[in-house]
């Protein structure tokens, strides 16, 4: 909403700057987001007549004018446009003139003197236009001062409206609202009634009476075709950002930018019959004033005559029956469209309309009759004509609520102190109705106030009335019991620096990605759909944090960095059927180059498999992994691990596919893993078991396996069957090769032995080592390596 | 005597001599070994006359325990010089970098989220988390965002296609889920990614939002301006920090807040800058959360966590969050 400050003085006398009136009004709630002065600073400027142009004697571009100014003598000036001609009012700058940067003096161009200078509407500051001069109409006066004579001392306001505040859409709901801010009265007089001067009347009838409360309609017949839109309206339009067209439906704007009250002119002779306001039946369809076609959606308004509909209700005219040069009868509407009949219709129409952006916010609608009122007086003013009787049809007005406000509750919900005095003040300086009522009072809003519906809404005006800048910061209060913090849990803070610590750098991706990364990451083709993505790059959603850091690692590989260790926690989301998605939390992080940065000190290595398990390992701490050989789509079919918490699948590890990687253009493969969040979150307090004093026992055993029997599974063999004084197996060397037959391996295992109360004897050492080996060679065909 | 003090002075010249362990074994058996010039001369003690034999013998005892403690003085020095020899062999560049794994880091958006969290929780507030899939209801209905409402247009929504789902447009419905799964006092604040059809130099689909709400008998307005006010000052770590309440609209608190934060003072020129809006939990909302607002009242606020990141941290680019450039990122280890 474009607000002139000359308009609303208009309405509310006061002398306040503009910065203050902006001030006001956005502590007030409407927030002023640009003040915008309509010309530049200049003075001396006036309207003159140019009464002969010629040629320069010594300048093809210059031409030599004699103007009157209304300075009592002719003027010569030098003038370098192309558009002079003699007969023109154009503004003049005197001698003496200060404009933006300058000052008029006498001059001699090219020698030929100049006594003052012809401004193009650049010079004034009112448009970047500098092709000509700033022809003025034909009847301005010579010698007026060109600021008072184009009303240039103005600013025009650019306000942020919210959606609630639809009574704020028109210059005398932000005059009401100013004045009862700044504390001032507004000056909103009464309109008059037009004399009934003929009796051509159209009758109305409201088939939806709830949608369509009340419909007041006009005749004027015997318009002037030749009428033209007068220039201080045209202003006021075309600095509410509305351009000019011709004078009925500039009429009809600047009623609805006045009073807020969107109107329509129909061309009276092109109706056809009554008018009713109805639902638009299915298969009905209207061309509007755009000449888009709408067709019907359901509870769609329209405004039919015999033929059918002609308007939609609250949205927008129709091309049939609009107003045209020729009109020269006029049916005009004045209609209350509740904002339930109009929210959303214009945006399934794709179409952008200043009537249903005031109806779905909810104009006044006690003052529809009041603009059709205005539309007549200034149509008669404008186009001539005589105007017939008001039609009106009445539907089911709304009732305005009474609601109870508690001044001891508006105090408590603001927490600070406002007298009963104030809290009736400031509803009553808000034109609400207000009695003493119990413990409290009765209060119906005004007719405009759609948003006043709850005492809440009340203690919102009431302190939007004292001021929001004398809210108090009253120190916290606490009254809740200490925060429950399991010490076992881990947050996901310390998941993100046991990362870090491991050398990972946190990135965060978008959580849309394109399909195909999708297909390539995930093998997924029924992923989550975006309905509006915002690019075909973002347009489902992951169910991988993988496909990301692989993009990471190659838009840093792009930017010179050939190492990187990055990862993520964030969701993804698993379609589950047509309408659920499951979003699990995972973490993710890739390592692509070395296993260490390039240092003097370590051979160069590059990250393989085992680097990204140790890393999980480390980040999983207490949480108990299984990992078992697997498949994913994006891993090495070979190089991939399942990893299992409780039997369940909660992610991997792997070697990106050769594939990917050569699709994605990398020189090497990334090592990578991706977990599910919650396992490594929970946890629990640890508890003391006891040291033993004893001493421990290591024995190492070496045998030969096949090929293909893995390393874990024997290991979980072992440890399952071991007796409670074995302290630990763990692998600590593989081979294959020179010296080892073809499909077969070696593997060393570290038994460690020690009991709680006492030294384990050799006897008891061999018993137990001797178990392993039988179980090595009975279970997987193991021989022992000499 | 003489013999023996000769001796002696023979001995202390062999033994500096030598300069290995070896050489100076050997040089002591020229002394003290089987055929040494000392043995030789106990072994002619017997053919003294046996009134000198304890005189001389003590003699001769005498200048062996000389030469013994000569010899000893000799292996000290000889130990101490080899191990001052193989120490300097082993000395190392102490200025070469240290061994080590590159250092990693936390995303700006978490160092700033962490941070909020502790200050909160040090005012008792917990964590609380929603999905991102959000249903129309919490996302919209349940805050007072009704169908077709202008109100919804204040956020362009991600849908999710065949479905009545979106990507959550603010971290608000955490507000009615945490409410709905609590009871009061309530103090929780929310902090997550949020979607909105919004792409451009200010602007990212996808950015970090962080809501708090309070639940309580007797909360105010004036609480929420406190606790605002304190938080501000304990992120900027500013005790300058003024915030100011301007009225605003959204449509699950009534009265409703924008704040604007007092950033720099120059004489009367005041630079506000807006980190988020506020107000007090619209009764309606504390019903959908299963509370009832004659009892209770709160306040809930939501502010741009990215928008907070960059104020802290001077970024001046909301996408440079995004990119995952290491050369951005590593600036904040």
């Amino acid at each position: 909403m474009k607000v002139s400050v000359a308009w609303l003085r208009e309405l509310v006398a006061t002398d306040l700057p503009v910065e203050r009136i902006a001030h006001v009004l956005t502590m007030g709630g409407l927030e002023v987001e640009e003040v915008a002065p309509v010309a530049g600073t200049f003075t001396g400027i006036v309207v003159a007549h140019v009464k002969s142009v010629a040629p320069h004697p010594n300048a093809d571009k210059l031409r030599v004018t004699e103007v009157d100014a209304g300075t009592g003598e002719t003027l010569q000036i030098v003038c370098g446009a192309p558009n002079v001609a003699a007969g023109q009012k154009v503004p003049c700058a005197l001698i003496g003139a200060k404009l933006p940067g300058f000052d008029i003096k006498k001059a001699k161009l090219r020698g030929v003197e100049s006594n003052g200078m012809l401004c193009s509407a650049r010079e004034l500051g009112l448009s970047d236009d500098h092709a000509g001069l700033l022809v003025l109409p034909g009847d301005a006066p010579v010698g007026r001062d060109v600021r008072d004579y184009l009303g240039l001392d103005d600013s025009v306001l650019t306000l942020k409206l919210t959606p609630n505040r639809g009574d704020c859409l028109s210059m005398v709901g932000i005059a009401r609202d100013f004045a009862a801010l700044a504390g001032l009265p507004a000056s909103l007089a009464p309109v008059p009634e037009a004399p009934v001067a003929i009796e051509d009347a159209r009758p109305v009838r409201l088939s939806a009476p709830t949608a369509c409360t009340h419909y007041f309609g006009r005749v004027i017949r015997g318009l002037d075709t030749r009428a033209r839109t007068p220039d201080w309206m045209a202003r006021r339009l075309e600095r509410a950002g509305l351009r000019p067209r011709s004078p009925l439906v500039d009429i009809t704007n600047y009623v609805m930018l006045e009073r807020g009250q969107p109107m329509h002119a129909f061309d009276h002779a092109k109706l056809k019959g009554g008018i009713d306001v109805r639902w638009m039946a299915p298969g009905e369809q209207l061309q509007l004033l755009n000449d888009q076609w709408a067709e019907s959606i359901p509870n769609l308004l329209a405004i039919a005559d015999e033929s059918g509909p002609v308007a939609l209700g609250g949205v927008m005219g129709g091309a049939g029956t609009m107003v045209t040069d020729a009109t020269t009868d006029v049916f005009f509407e004045a209609a209350y469209f509740t904002p339930e009949a109009v929210q959303g219709r214009a945006k399934q129409l794709q179409l952008s309309s200043d009537a249903a952006y005031r109806f779905e916010r909810g104009i006044d609608p006690q003052g529809s009759r009041a603009a059709l009122e205005r539309a007549t007086q200034l149509t008669l003013d404008i186009c001539g004509g005589q105007a017939g009787p008001v039609t009106q049809a009445q539907g089911e007005s709304p009732v305005r609520p009474r609601v109870r406000v508690r001044p001891a509750r508006v105090r408590s919900l603001l927490g600070y102190d406002i007298p009963d005095a104030f809290v009736r003040e400031s509803l009553e300086r808000l034109a609400c109705h207000v009695e003493a009522a119990g413990d409290g009072l009765a209060v119906t809003p005004p007719s405009w106030r759609h948003d006043l519906a709850i005492e809440e809404d009340f203690v919102e005006e009431v302190a939007r009335i004292h001021g929001y800048e004398h809210v108090p910061a009253h120190a916290p209060r606490s009254s809740v019991p200490m925060l429950l913090a399991a010490e076992g849990i881990r947050s996901r803070l310390d998941l993100k620096l046991a990362c870090a610590d491991l050398g990972y750098q946190e990135v965060i991706n978008y959580s849309f990605v394109s399909s195909a990364w999708e297909e390539d990451f995930a093998g997924n083709g029924a992923p989550v759909r975006l309905a509006n993505p915002i690019a075909s790059t973002m347009d489902v959603m992951r169910t991988t944090l993988v496909g990301g850091l692989v993009q990471a690692v190659l838009a840093n590989l792009n930017r010179d960095e050939a190492r990187t260790r990055l990862f993520e926690i964030g969701r993804c989301f698993i379609a589950e059927g047509p309408s659920e998605a499951e979003q699990p939390e995972r973490l993710a992080a890739i390592t692509f180059g070395g296993r260490l940065p390039e240092q003097w000190g370590e051979a160069v290595r590059a990250a393989d498999f085992y680097d990204a398990k140790g890393d999980l390992e480390a980040i999983a701490g207490s949480a108990g992994l299984e990992f078992v050989a697997g498949t994913h789509p994006a891993c090495h079919p070979g190089r991939c691990a399942r990893v299992l918490s409780g039997g369940r699948d909660i992610g991997i590890v792997g070697e990106l596919h050769p594939r990917l990687q050569q699709k994605y253009d990398l020189p090497g493969p990334p090592v990578f893993f991706e977990i599910e969040t919650a396992v490594l979150l929970s946890g629990r307090a640890p508890r003391f078991s006891g040291i033993s004093r004893m001493p421990t026992v290591r024995r190492d055993l070496a045998v030969l396996v096949d090929e293909t029997v893995p390393a874990g599974r024997i290991l979980a063999t072992l440890r399952a069957a071991a007796p409670a004084c074995v302290r630990e197996i763990e692998v600590f060397d593989q081979y294959r090769g020179k010296g080892i037959e073809d499909g077969r391996k070696s593997l060393a295992f570290r038994v460690v032995m020690q009991d709680t109360d006492r030294t384990l004897t050799d006897a008891e050492v061999e018993e137990i080592v001797g178990s392993i080996r039988r179980l090595l060679t009975e279970q997987y065909k193991a021989q022992p390596r000499t | 005597m003489q013999d023996l003090d000769r001796i002696v002075a023979d001995a202390e010249v062999a033994f500096g001599a030598c300069a290995t362990a070896p050489d100076l074994e050997q040089a002591k058996a020229r002394f003290l070994g089987k055929a040494g010039a000392l043995t030789e001369l106990l072994k002619g003690l017997g053919k003294l006359p046996p009134d000198e034999k304890p005189r001389a013998g003590a003699a001769i005892n005498e200048a062996k325990t000389r030469v013994e403690a000569l010899l000893a003085a000799r292996r000290d020095a000889l130990l101490a010089a080899e191990l001052e020899s193989r120490l300097a062999a082993e000395s190392i560049d102490v200025t070469l970098p240290g061994r080590r794994q590159s250092a990693g880091g936390l995303h700006p958006i978490t160092r700033a989220q962490a941070h909020i969290e502790r200050l909160f929780a040090s005012m008792g507030f917990s964590v609380a988390d929603g999905p991102e899939i959000e249903n129309d209801f919490f996302n919209f209905t349940a805050l007072r965002m009704f169908p077709n409402h202008p109100s919804r247009s204040m956020q362009d929504t991600f849908y999710i296609a065949g479905s009545d789902k979106v990507l959550r447009t603010h971290t608000s419905p955490v507000q009615i889920r945490h409410m709905q799964s609590h009871t009061p006092p309530i103090r929780v604040i929310c902090p997550g990614r949020v979607y909105r059809v919004d792409h451009d130099a200010t602007h990212s689909p996808m950015f970090h939002q962080i809501e708090g709400l309070w639940v309580d008998e007797g909360i105010s307005l004036a609480d929420l301006k406190g606790t605002i006010t304190q938080f501000c000052r304990a992120f900027f770590e500013r005790e300058d920090i003024e915030i100011r309440f301007r009225p605003s609209y959204f449509p699950f608190v009534e009265p409703g807040v924008e704040i604007d934060m007092v950033w720099e003072k120059k004489g009367d020129e005041v630079k506000y800058l807006e980190i988020g809006g506020a107000g007090v939990v619209h009764p309606d909302v504390l019903r959908n959360g299963k509370i009832d607002p004659e009892r209770y009242s709160g306040f809930a606020f939501g502010m741009g966590l990215d928008r907070l990141a960059m104020l802290k941290y001077g970024v001046n680019d909301l996408r440079l969050f995004f990119e995952n450039d290491l050369k951005f990122l590593r600036q904040f280890r």
